[in-house]
């Protein structure tokens, strides 16, 4: 009798499930502008949703550098894909951050086991980036929390089951476990977006939500920014993985075109032009990648560091994203601009990345401050 | 160099400008906002190998470098 082992939860596995389960269909899931149910299922058996919680709530307790390669991988295959993933990512973070060990046990296994799925409520109709513009309230209540507010742009809030919900609490914002099945909770999907098409975005209403004690999550008070600090991070930082997997199709899709299409007998792989492209791709999808390793090992080793050399990561990455996929359109031409290959979606989805978990203009506000800083290597 | 004088170097480390005593009210002087007390959580906890709980996230506990090396002394004290 022979005995089946799981497999390592890594790059390699990531790449042969997102090869096999991913890539074949991701342009079908963003012309539907949804994924599949089966599709989360089959993340949860091969153990994609949650993987650095611990082995003891189901997790496998995978490093921070591996976990960025996943979400590389899955976002190489698909944008829609690593969204939701990455917004569990940050719930499930800040459970296993800021959680008391009641909030862990009663949501950690279901968070790894992929049976509850998490989304993360911040931005509205009006407050983005600008996160101190938040309207959305949560006043003591019965021993708990009475919420109210609109919340917007909430990747997998179609389909999420655990919400991750920052209101202006009694002193400072809080951040509040909402059920999406709590009375009071309404979901309006949101569809037709420009890129991450398929990422089940929805306005999500709550209207007189009664919540427990147990609801919130981590300190009040002064360290309660904290929460939202490191949990934007986290997302940031899947962010900045899912980028460079969008570069990196952006390199297999070109290549792939270059060797086969000719222009006056030539292949397009041979004219200068476009082997200035592709070789701006290959180095900056390098670059980009030694920037997220970078800041993933600083989060494995618990060096605050890592905040500054996540943002940097983020913002480098995403641009690289939004410009090479411009450039992945500009080889393929009309092909380009057309359902019959991924290039175009590739280019939609960039641009998504250079908006979401602190815009562009926002990285740069705070990046500028590294200069001010005392340099040490 | 002992825990208030490696608390005093992080965050001079940050903010060059800054000329701080262990005694003197770092929120006074406009420098913290929330990424600044995420990394000042995460230097304490590494640089100390210690782990603050929730309930000891409180303002007070990180007013000044003296309040920090209580917390700081306080945690390992309770390790031990």
């Amino acid at each position: 009798m022979t005995q089946q082992l799981a497999p390592a939860i890594d790059r390699a596995h990531a790449r042969s499930f997102v090869d096999s389960e991913i890539r074949p269909h991701a342009d079908a899931w963003d012309r539907a502008g949804r994924i599949p149910e089966e599709l989360l299922d089959r993340i949860a058996a091969a153990g994609l949703w949650a993987p650095f919680l611990p082995a003891a709530l189901g997790g496998s307790g995978i490093d921070m550098v591996t976990l960025g390669e996943i979400h590389e991988e899955v976002g190489r295959g698909c944008s829609s894909v690593r969204s939701l993933l990455t917004v569990h990512t940050m719930l499930s973070w800040a459970l296993q951050r800021f959680g008391t060990d009641a909030q862990i046990q009663q949501w950690g296994p279901e968070l790894a086991a992929g049976r509850t799925l998490g989304a993360f409520c911040l931005s509205e109709p009006g407050a983005g980036s600008d996160t101190a513009a938040i309207t959305t309230t949560a006043v003591p209540h019965k021993g708990g929390w009475l919420l109210n507010g609109v919340k917007k742009w909430t990747t997998n809030g179609q389909r999420a089951d655990l919400l991750l919900v920052f209101a202006k609490g009694p002193a400072s914002t809080i951040a509040l476990l909402v059920p999406s099945s709590a009375p009071g909770v309404l979901v309006n999907p949101i569809d037709d977006m420009l890129g991450t098409r398929s990422s089940m975005l929805a306005e999500i209403a709550f209207s007189d939500v009664e919540l427990g004690p147990e609801a919130l999550l981590g300190p009040s008070g002064f360290a309660s920014g904290m929460v939202l600090t490191g949990t934007l991070d986290l997302g940031r930082y899947s962010v900045a993985a899912g980028s460079v997997g969008i570069i990196q199709a952006c390199i297999d899709a070109c290549a792939d075109y270059a060797a086969q299409r000719r222009v006056g007998g030539t292949p397009l792989r041979d004219l200068p032009l476009i082997q200035a492209k592709l070789s701006d791709m290959v180095t900056d999808v390098r670059a980009a990648r030694l920037l997220l390793a970078e800041a993933g090992r600083l989060k494995d080793r618990g060096d605050a560091a890592t905040i500054m050399a996540t943002w940097i990561a983020k913002y480098f990455a995403s641009t690289a994203a939004a410009r090479h996929a411009s450039e992945a359109v500009q080889i393929h031409g009309a092909n380009g601009c057309s359902p019959e290959f991924p290039v175009g979606r590739f280019y939609r989805d960039a641009k998504v990345m250079e908006i979401i978990e602190g815009s562009t203009e926002i990285q740069r506000m705070t990046i500028a401050a590294e200069a001010y800083r005392k340099w040490e290597p | 160099m002992d825990t208030t004088a490696r608390i005093l170097s992080f965050i001079t480390n940050r903010f060059p400008q800054a000329e701080i005593t262990d005694t003197e009210d770092i929120f006074s002087l406009g420098y913290i906002n929330s990424l600044f007390a995420m990394e000042l959580v995460m230097f304490i906890e590494k640089e100390f190998t210690v782990t603050i709980p929730n309930d000891e996230l409180r303002i007070d506990n990180f007013r000044t470098a003296k309040a920090m090396t209580e917390l700081v002394d306080g945690l390992r004290s309770a390790v031990v």
